[in-house]
Formats: C-alpha cells, sequence, structure tokens
C-alpha cells in the first residue's frame, strides 16, 4: 500500500515536472529523478531460502543500508541518489526467479537487478539480462562454463569460478604436502550426489591423476545422509592420510561431529559447502582448526575484516567465509560503475568489464574475461579465521598448517 | 445438438482467439504472466479430468512435469523441436502407464503416499543416472524459443485439454468414471472395466501434464532434479483444482486464476511473509470451501432462491 503511495506520488511528480519542463522550456529536465531503483529475486522461501539467506540477501540489504546511510548512489555529476528497493521471493523456483525477474525489468523498470541465489537459477535468468540490457554480477554460481557464457550473454559476469579451479587447487595443496613427506599420497573421496559434488568430483579424479595422487576410496552418498559411520569405518583403515568429502551444510556438520566420535584423524580434512559458515567455527570450537574447504579470506587485509565487523552489527550475523563477501564486492563494483558512469547500462556493463576497483576483497579487483579470478580456491581454518592458503603465490595467501592436530576431548 | 452447446462451443472458440492476440496487446511481463497462470490451469484442469471424478488425489504432478521439462533438456540438440514434444508425450504416457497398471489397484490414501513418492522415486532416478553414467548433473537448453511462442503452445494445449475434459464429461467414459469414483463395487457389477477406465484416464491427464513441463522448460536455460521436481507445484495443481472444485469443467480453471494473481500479488508485496499467507488460504479452502467455488456459489444461490418466495410472502401478508 505504502509502495504504491509511493509509485502514485513518483508518477505525479514525474509528470509535473515533465509538465514543467515543457512549459518553461528545459528549466528541469524530464530525466530529473529522486531515487535509483535498484530490484532482485531471491528465494526468501523454499529449500534455496538457507543458502540465499547466508550470502545473498543479508550483503545486499547491507550494501543498501551502507549506500543510502551515506546518502545514497552517487552519480558522475556528484549528486546522490538514495536506492529504492523493489525485491521479490522467487520461492526456490525457476519458473518463479523467471517472472520475477522480468516484472522487475519489464514492469517495474527498475535501473539495476541483482541476480538470485545459485547456479541453476542465474543461469534461468541470464537470457533475460541479456534481452533487457541489464549487467549480472553472478556471484553465487560455479561453474566451468564461464567463459561460453560470456560469450552467449556479453553483460554477464561470473563470480565464483568452477570446480576444476577449486578441485586443482585442492590436489596441488595436497601433491605438494606429499612431496613434502607430510603426508602419504593416498586420498579418500567422497561426494554428495548432487549438482556441487558431482561437479567437484568429476573435476578432481582427473586432477588429482595428474597430480599423482592415488584416489583409494571414491563413494558418492544421497543428499540429506545423516549417518557417516559406515563410510567412516571404512575410510579409517585404508591408509589414506587425507580425507576430501565435497559436501552440503548438513553433512559438513555430521561429518565433522561423526569424525570426532570415531576418533578419525586423517592429516588432510577436507569438507565442502558448511565448513565457511561462521557456525562451524562456534559447534566446533578448537577442533574446527587446520580443517579445510573452498574459500577463505586474507586476515590481514582491514577493509575485509572491517566489512566482517559491520556485517555482523548490521545483519546480527557473521558473513560466511566465502561468498558473502564475493557478493559484497560485486555491489561496491557496480555502485563504483555506477559512480563513473551514471546510469546508463551499456556504458556500466562496459567499465564493469575493463575497470578495476577497491572493493572489500582488494584495491584492484577487476574481471578477467568477464570472471573474477581472483579468488580463494583453498582454505583453512586458523585460529578462529578460515584463511585463504591456495593460491599459495597470491598476495595475503597463509601457509597451509599440516598435518591437522588431532581431535581434542572435551 | 440444441442451442445451448453450440452457443458454449462458439464462446469458447471465440474466447481462444481472443486469447491468443493477448501477446500484441499486453507487455511482455503480461505475457509472462499469462505463460504462468496457463501453465497453472492446464496442470490443474488436467488434474481434475482424472482426480476429479475418480477421486483418487495424486501428488504426482511433479512427477510428469518433470519428466517432461528432463526430456527436452536432454534431447534439445538431438532432436528437431515438433517432434521433442512428441518424444516427451510419448515417454509421460509411457511412465503413466507403467505407473498406473502398477498403483491404480491402490485405494484411498495409499494411492496419495504413493504418487508423492513418485516425484521423488523419478528424482531420485534421474540424479542416480547423471551421478553414475553421464557425471553431470544439470543440463543446458538453449533452444530459440520466445515468451510468445511458449504461450501459445501453452494456450493450445489448454484448448485441447478443455476439449477433451468437455468431450469425456459427455461420453460413455465419463459417465462410467463417476460410477467408479461413487463407488467401485457398483461399478464392477455395472460391467465396467474399472482397471481399463482409470488407466486410460491416468494416461491422458499424465500426457498433458508431461506436456505442459515440455513446454514450459526452455524458459529456464538449465534444469537439474531439484528445479525439474520441485513437489510445490504438486501441492499447488491439487490446491488450485479443490479451490475451484475438481468434479467440474470450469471447476479448475476458477481456482487456477484467482490462486495464481492472489499468489503474485502477495510474493510482490508481502515478499517476506508469503508461507504464512499460503499456510492461512490453504486452511481457508479446507474449512470454509472445501467442495470449491462454485459448489459453494451453488448451494447459496439454491438456499437464496428458496428463501425468497417465502420472505416474499411474509411481506404481503
Amino acid at each position: 500500500m505504502k509502495n504504491l503511495l509511493r509509485r502514485q506520488i513518483l508518477r505525479t511528480m514525474a509528470l509535473a515536472v515533465s509538465t514543467l519542463a515543457f512549459g518553461f522550456g528545459g528549466v528541469a529536465s524530464a530525466q530529473e529523478r529522486t531515487s535509483v531503483k535498484i530490484g532482485y529475486a531471491v528465494s526468501k522461501t523454499g529449500p534455496n531460502a538457507g543458502g540465499a539467506g547466508i550470502t545473498t540477501i543479508p550483503n545486499y540489504e547491507l550494501w543498501v543500508k551502507d549506500v543510502n546511510d551515506a546518502g545514497g548512489l552517487e552519480m558522475p555529476d556528484g549528486k546522490k541518489l538514495p536506492i529504492e528497493v523493489v525485491e521479490y521471493d522467487d520461492r526456490s523456483s525457476s519458473e518463479e526467479v523467471v517472472r520475477a525477474v522480468e516484472r522487475l525489468a519489464a514492469q517495474d523498470e527498475v535501473d539495476f537487478i541483482l541476480p538470485p541465489w545459485s547456479t541453476g537459477f542465474n543461469l534461468a535468468v541470464a537470457p533475460l539480462f541479456d534481452r533487457y540490457g541489464y549487467p549480472q554480477l553472478a556471484v553465487s554460481s560455479v561453474t566451468d562454463k564461464a567463459p561460453d557464457f560470456v560469450k552467449r550473454w556479453k553483460k554477464s559476469f561470473w563470480m565464483l569460478g568452477g570446480g576444476h579451479d577449486y578441485a586443482e587447487a585442492l590436489a596441488k595443496v595436497i601433491a605438494d604436502a606429499s612431496k613434502a613427506g607430510t603426508i602419504n599420497n593416498k586420498v579418500s573421496m567422497i561426494s554428495v550426489a548432487d549438482g556441487f559434488g558431482i561437479d567437484l568430483v568429476t573435476a578432481a579424479r582427473p586432477a588429482f591423476e595428474e597430480a599423482g595422487i592415488e584416489v583409494v576410496y571414491d563413494k558418492t552418498y544421497p543428499a540429506g545422509t545423516t549417518d557417516f559411520s559406515p563410510i567412516l569405518n571404512e575410510v579409517m583403515s585404508n591408509g589414506a592420510d587425507t580425507f576430501v568429502a565435497f559436501s552440503y551444510p548438513p553433512e559438513t556438520f555430521a561429518l565433522t561431529q561423526q569424525a570426532q566420535v570415531a576418533d578419525f584423524n586423517p592429516k588432510i580434512l577436507y569438507l565442502g559447502v558448511g565448513t565457511g559458515f561462521p557456525i562451524f567455527a562456534k559447534n566446533n570450537g578448537a577442533n574446527a582448526e587446520g580443517i579445510m574447504s573452498l574459500g577463505g579470506v586474507d586476515p590481514r587485509n582491514e577493509a575485509n575484516n572491517a566489512y566482517r565487523k559491520r556485517h555482523e552489527e548490521v545483519t546480527g550475523k557473521a558473513p560466511d567465509y566465502w561468498g558473502s563477501v564475493i557478493t559484497y564486492a560485486s555491489l561496491q563494483m557496480l555502485q563504483e560503475a555506477i559512480k563513473r558512469k551514471g546510469l546508463d547500462r551499456d556504458a556500466v556493463s562496459e567499465e564493469l568489464s575493463t575497470g578495476t576497483f577497491k572493493t572489500v576483497l582488494s584495491d584492484e579487483t577487476k574481471f578477467e574475461d568477464n570472471q573474477l579470478r581472483q579468488l580463494w580456491w583453498t582454505g583453512q581454518w586458523q585460529n578462529g579465521v578460515f584463511v585463504g592458503i591456495a593460491p599459495e603465490d597470491r598476495p595475503g595467501a597463509s601457509k597451509a598448517t599440516l598435518p591437522r592436530q588431532a581431535w581434542k576431548k572435551n | 445438438m440444441n442451442g445451448k452447446t453450440i452457443l458454449a462451443i462458439a464462446g469458447f472458440i471465440a474466447t481462444i482467439a481472443a486469447l491468443a492476440f493477448v501477446p500484441f496487446v499486453v507487455g511482455p511481463y503480461g505475457v509472462t504472466l499469462m505463460i504462468g497462470m496457463l501453465g497453472y490451469v492446464v496442470l490443474a484442469t488436467a488434474w481434475a479430468l482424472f482426480s476429479g471424478p475418480t477421486r483418487y488425489v495424486s501428488l504426482a504432478t511433479v512427477a510428469f512435469f518433470g519428466v517432461g521439462a528432463y526430456t527436452v533438456a536432454v534431447f534439445s540438440e538431438s532432436i528437431p523441436y515438433p517432434l521433442l514434444l512428441l518424444v516427451a508425450a510419448g515417454i509421460g504416457l509411457g511412465v503413466a502407464l507403467v505407473v498406473g497398471i502398477a498403483t491404480l489397484r491402490l485405494a484411498g490414501v495409499y494411492f496419495v503416499i504413493f504418487t508423492f513418492g513418485l516425484a521423488e522415486l523419478i528424482r531420485q532416478l534421474v540424479t542416480w543416472y547423471e551421478v553414475n553414467v553421464t557425471g553431470t548433473l544439470g543440463r543446458y537448453i538453449f533452444l530459440p524459443i520466445t515468451p510468445e511462442g511458449i504461450y501459445w503452445q501453452l494456450l493450445a494445449l489448454a484448448a485441447i485439454t478443455f476439449a477433451i475434459a468437455w468431450w469425456i464429461g459427455r461420453s460413455r467414459i465419463g459417465l462410467a468414471l463417476r460410477v467408479i469414483g461413487d463407488d467401485e463395487v457398483v461399478a464392477v457389477h455395472c460391467g465396467i472395466n474399472i482397471t481399463g477406465v482409470k488407466l486410460a484416464l491416468f494416461g491422458l491427464s499424465c500426457t498433458i501434464i508431461t506436456l505442459v513441463g515440455a513446454i514450459q522448460a526452455p524458459r529456464w536455460t538449465y534444469v537439474e532434479p531439484s528445479i525439474a521436481f520441485n513437489p510445490t507445484i504438486s501441492f499447488l495443481t491439487l490446491i488450485m483444482a479443490l479451490l475451484g472444485g475438481a468434479h467440474r469443467l470450469t471447476g479448475p480453471l476458477l481456482g487456477a486464476v484467482p490462486l495464481f494473481l492472489m499468489f503474485e500479488w502477495l510474493s510482490a508485496n508481502f515478499p517476506n511473509h508469503y508461507s504464512i499467507f499460503l499456510g492461512l488460504i490453504f486452511i481457508a479452502i479446507v474449512f470454509v470451501l472445501p467442495r470449491g467455488v462454485l459448489a459453494f456459489i451453488e448451494e447459496r444461490w439454491t438456499l437464496w432462491r428458496r428463501n425468497e418466495p417465502v420472505s416474499g410472502r411474509t411481506a404481503d401478508e
């Protein structure tokens, strides 16, 4: 109701302004605006709500608050316009997300659209972003096909890498440790029989083979598995020093607990999505130490530390260590591109594609072929912080602590 | 054929023809809205085609919807488009017949549970196949089909579905179905081949549902089991058909259109409270309108008609 009223007022004002402009010969331009409309459709309900509620929604809200607290989005002429948000719930359904984005573009005519959560939904809306000419800063989508997508959809940006990147980085960590004599070259590997697990394990098999790593155990398990004791019993005695699980959050948590109960102590313990959640450290305390996963941060990056603190103050919870900071950085890039080029979407896309930006990730964040490649492929819990350890030659990389300490019994 | 029937047919054809011109009048968002609405109208009508007269409550809608979507995803590059729909329909029909033969002897709540499990079973089978055989999950659909094209296909499918539903309502098979719904034992004693009749209707209904999935899939670009087999579709179809009244030709239509528009309005205006409203509406439907809007209006109407002369007389006296 309030929204409707506001819209009516806006429309009346726009009409009045344009009448004035017409009458007084360009005293005020019809383009004069009082706000910038930013729209998004994310999964607030349904199976995707969990992931979207951690990585995407809090960062959208934080960014809008940050911008509006500072007076609004800055335009090239130095004028600041506050953000007006139009948000929809896609109910975790592809059909809904497509319709919601079409509504944002065609009906609400928003200035910019922020992407939905998950690889599948970003792909579902990519043709729409392309047709209406909106830049798409797809963060929460891990895909090896990004180089193909940027050719198909020129204004799409892919910011979380692909399965191969993570698998190859992990292979290098294991191979290096094995060459140094810290661990043997045998690996036990399990993966969830769902999108993420399959992508990662399909990439990991050849990557491990190439790195000279012997996979002695390789099984998939159905999503939603709660009892891992049969698997743990089998891998405990097979002589592998490394245990890798490409798992989803519920299984990541279950595996951590059950490995402690079984007193299973691999020298490298690598778990999937959920390891970088703040709650993981809270639940496991000192026992989180040394566990590896995807993502990470540079603990000496002050901008990032400040972001994490503000995120916790504003949204009431700490951000995760993988997608959250990238989501926020993508919004900063958009903000900066708008400051440089205004609300012209073509120019903003071009600027995003070619420009260099100061973000919470680094002072020089930029796209390579419309993909963000300055990422932490492997991270490790060290002293309560999930730090990036690979690529090890990237500035700010921490050194992997190996072997992992044994579980501490309470 | 009497005059009333001819008038109804003429009205039906005129409505479909008018709807075909909608994309030229409304904007792109209007077309998207119409696609979503028509999709659910066809789903609910097809669902009621079988479940209405037989009173077998099926939660397998998304199993067939997903089969349709997945068929398009798998064969989109190897089979030309119109043929693709035929293949999808064929697979949907095949699955429906196999499932039907095995389960239509089940009755009541056992059938409900089985159909709910079926969607999950097919989803897990697809996942198992993709994990162990192809090694990828998630398939891409790059078909050059415009939203208008999808809209017209759905409209054609809706017209066919209504025509079939109308014909069945007037035919011997429709009568047989109603007898089965009222009492299976009586139906057997009347000499009705109940398994055959049920199987035929189930197959028909499922084929139409499969086609809806196949037609809508190109809009998503990317399909994976959790996207194609989203159980919400089964529940929404069911509640839409029940709201309108599953025993009447236009019942599902009258349930699907207002509910769809309301969901759209809710998700736009109350994105954070959508689930709460949804739950309240479900409860309201079950308590206030257990036999559907149409039946409710008819009851009120007869009640009102019966009361009117009485009150009129009292006024005279």
